[in-house]
Parts: structure tokens; sequence; C-alpha cells
């Protein structure tokens, strides 16, 4: 098992009553696709703001970062960076810049 | 003495305004779920402390809340609107077939047969139903397979189905609307749906009086004679006697019968409100004169109702959910703006104040009839 820690944008921590970073535990290989499937699993309500409901699909206006790198486009299976597994970076979840 | 409560959605939250009987004091409690968008927030009308919230943000999607005590805790509930089966096609703008996706719930309509069944209006149009509480959601998908599905198309605003209204006695029959492909009803609970359209005329179409295609903007009726139904469509206002089998024109007088709101007065079944806007490419009140309009008639006849409401230089819209009435001796009627501002009359419409101002756009108004 390993520990990740997960940082969300303000709005969903609002609506699910976390601090700033929220650490989620992953059985086998990190990658973001079960990083998500975890947290989604221990705050339900979060279902459907980062990723579609119907197609699982990251939502347009959602980013993921980790070690100042955007993985909104890599393969969600892909193993997250060594310094993201190993607790030294977080993986981050954040509202794009969009509005003007 | 009883209370009043009116429930504001607004781009950017919503609130909750109270008050007493007299309606002329209020407090304003908000933003509640800040920088969102809330579509609609409406309470049971068998619960009144259970109170529905639909939020969207094109960030993160929708969200549905629940509250059970009026509105002081939230709880979000099950946001999963996914059609039944494939879910299809439909008209897009330019003339080519398109997927429905989901994209929000527009209006939440809590039963007033039962207090664990609500309904859901969503965009791409398609009716939902919880019987949980909004704990689950289940598509009633007779609607969007009707046979003219694939000739609906969006409106301006989109393909949204933005009005449920119930039989008051017969939990079987259901009205709903969508822009833009018009009014339809269920005589059994949903399985299978009847387009209304008949008398409906708009010339926004190739076919004037087709069986579907009409930008219906709104729908009420009175629960006393729940057969006659009265409809704001894009231009002009309309009646039916029979439960939408046949509609007639009643715009009568208005200085425009482009508008959205429609709204009964709780006591007076043949006393209507709407809100007359200039035209579909303006969305402002004729000559900046924001007017509420009543009929003593069921239509045709219309007075203009402007003691309190702004005269000059007001340009604002007000959208198709953002009128309601509360069920007091004497009759409160409410109109928001998207000015922010929310605008009460607690005698039937003669006399209006701005209950408050400078609120986010107003997407919706809602009031509840406290004990």
């Amino acid at each position: 098992m390993t520990t990740i820690r997960v940082v969300l944008p303000a709005p969903l921590r609002t609506m699910v009553g976390l601090e700033r970073e929220v650490d989620v535990t992953v059985q086998g290989e990190v990658t973001q696709r079960a990083v998500l499937d975890v947290l989604e699993r221990e705050y339900p309500a979060l279902l459907g703001t980062i990723r579609g409901r119907a197609d699982g699909r990251r939502r347009a206006f959602i980013r993921f970062f980790a070690c100042e790198e955007d993985l909104s486009h890599e393969d969600p299976d892909a193993p997250l960076p060594e310094a993201v597994v190993a607790g030294r970076e977080p993986y981050i979840v954040l509202g794009a810049m969009a509005g003007g | 003495m009883s209370g009043t409560r009116v429930l504001v959605g607004t781009r950017k939250g919503a609130f909750i305004l109270t008050s007493d009987e007299a309606r002329e004091e209020w407090t304003v409690d908000g933003p509640h779920f800040p920088g969102a968008e809330i579509y609609h927030l409406k309470g049971s009308p068998l619960d009144l402390d259970r109170i529905y919230v639909s939020q969207s943000s094109g960030w993160f999607g929708q969200v549905i809340h629940r509250s059970d005590d009026g509105g002081a805790t939230w709880a979000t509930k099950d946001n999963d609107f996914t059609y039944d089966g494939v879910p299809g096609e439909h008209q897009w703008y330019d003339g080519t077939l398109r997927p429905w996706e989901f994209t929000r719930v527009w209006h939440l309509e809590p039963s007033v047969h039962d207090a664990d069944t609500v309904y859901a209006g969503v965009e791409d149009a398609a009716l939902f139903k919880s019987t949980d509480g909004g704990e689950s959601w289940s598509e009633l998908s007779g609607l969007r397979r009707h046979d003219t599905g694939p000739q609906w198309q969006p409106g301006a605003g989109g393909m949204c189905l933005h009005t449920i209204l119930e039989h008051p006695t017969d939990p079987q029959r259901l009205y709903v609307a969508i822009s833009a492909a018009g009014a339809f009803r269920t005589d059994d609970g949903g399985e299978t749906w009847l387009p209304i359209n008949k008398g409906l005329r708009s010339g926004e179409i190739p076919d004037e009086d087709s069986e579907v295609g009409h930008c219906v903007h709104h729908l009420d009726l009175h629960p006393s004679n729940p057969d006659v139904l009265y409809m704001q469509k894009h231009w002009d206002v309309m009646r039916s006697k029979d439960a939408g089998d046949s509609w007639q024109e009643v715009s009568g007088n208005l200085p425009s019968d482009f508008g959205f709101v429609i709204a009964v007065h709780a006591h007076e079944p043949e006393t209507i409100y709407v809100v007359p806007i200039e035209s579909d490419i303006h969305h402002v009140p004729p000559e900046g004169r924001l007017r509420v309009y009543r009929s003593r008639t069921g239509g045709d006849e219309w007075e203009a109702l402007t003691d309190g409401l702004p005269q000059e230089n007001c340009y604002v819209n007000v959208l198709r959910d953002a009128m309601a009435v509360d069920d007091h001796d004497s009759c409160g009627v409410y109109v928001g703006t998207t000015g922010g501002q929310v605008y009460a009359s607690h005698d039937s419409g003669d006399s209006w104040t701005a209950i408050v101002r400078d609120l986010p756009a107003v997407l919706s108004v809602e009031v509840q009839t406290l004990p």
C-alpha cells in the first residue's frame, strides 16, 4: 500500500470538509486512475466533479499536476512520478484558468 | 404568525430570504455554495424543511444538495444523471444530429404526493426521478425516447427540460416543457408521453404548427383547476382548458408577448402573471420599464403592475424560473431579475418592494409559506 498526498481545489475541499491536503492510500500500482478511484470511493460527493459520471474522463476544466508537470493529458493508467509515490510531492487536482 | 421563506438561485450561489406573514422586514442568508451557479432550489411541499439544490459549475459539473433543516445545513446527494440505455441523437443548431449529453439540472420538482419523491429536469432534455430523496436517480426515458426525440433541438439556452408540473390528485399525470421541443404530458407516471402543442404557432420553425419544435418557456397551473394550463412561449402567452390537448393565445393587450415567466395566483385560479420582455433579441423590459402584468380573466385582458417597480432605465431580464407566489391569505408574488434584485408584493401585485438588491444575476425564485 502507498499513501499519496492529494491537493484538491478549494470548492471541492469545502464540499467534502477537507483541509488543503488529503492522504489517499492506494493498493498496487500508483496511477492517476488508482488515486482518483480511491479518492472517489472515500469521498463519494466527489463523484462527477473531477471525472464524468458516464465516461470517467477528466472534466474539461480540471487539470492534474505533479512535480511541476501537467499530467492532464497523460495516460491515466501510467505510473505517477516517483516523488509523488514517495510522498515528497503531492498530486494536485485543480480547476483550470478559465473565465477571462 | 406564519412565516415566509424565499429561495433564490443565482449565478454565484444561493440565498435564503425569510420574513413573517407581513413580509415587510426580510433577513438575507447566504451565499450558500458561493461561486457556483445555482440553477434552482426548491422545498418539498410535504416537508418544508427539506430543500433540494441544483448546483452547476463549468469546472466541477453537477452537484445536488439537500437540506433537512430549512437550509441551515446541507448534504450532497447523488449526481449520476446517466441516460437510460444508448442516449441516441437529437437535432443540433446546424441541422446535424448530435448525441444526447448531460450538462446540468435546470429544475428540481419535489413531489406533492410523496415527500421522498423528487423530479429533475435536465439538459440535454430528459426527466429523472428519485424516490429516495435524491439518493439515487433513474430516467423516465419514455419521454426522451418519444418518436419525435430526434427532431428536438436546443433553444439559445440549451436543450433543457425546465418545467415539471404534477397533477395535484393524480400521481400518474405530469406535464413537462422543453426548449425547444414543446410541452408533453404523461398519464401513466412517465412511461409514455404525448406532445401537447396543438394550437401553438411559432414563426421560428419551418412548420409553424408542428407537433414539436416550439420554444415553450414556462408552464403553470392552479391545483384547484388542473386541466387549465397557462404557458409563456418564446412569443405568445397561451392557455389550454383541456390539459394541453389544445391551446389558445391569450396575449391580448400585453405590450410584448415575449417573456419567460408565468405564474398563477395562489387563491384565484384565473389570475395570472407574466413579465413582458421586449424581444428574443433584446431580453429587456419594453421601454426600460419593469412591469408585471396581471390578468384576472385567465389572459386576454391584462393590467400593468408598476407601483414600486423601476419605471425608467431598467434593462434587466426575468428568467423562466424566477417568479413564484406564496400561499398567504394575501397572496405574495416574487420576481427575481438578472440585475440581482428580488421584488416582492404582498398584495397580489398591487405594490412592490425590492426585498434584496445587488445579488448576482437571479436564475430562480421559489417561495415557501411556513406555518
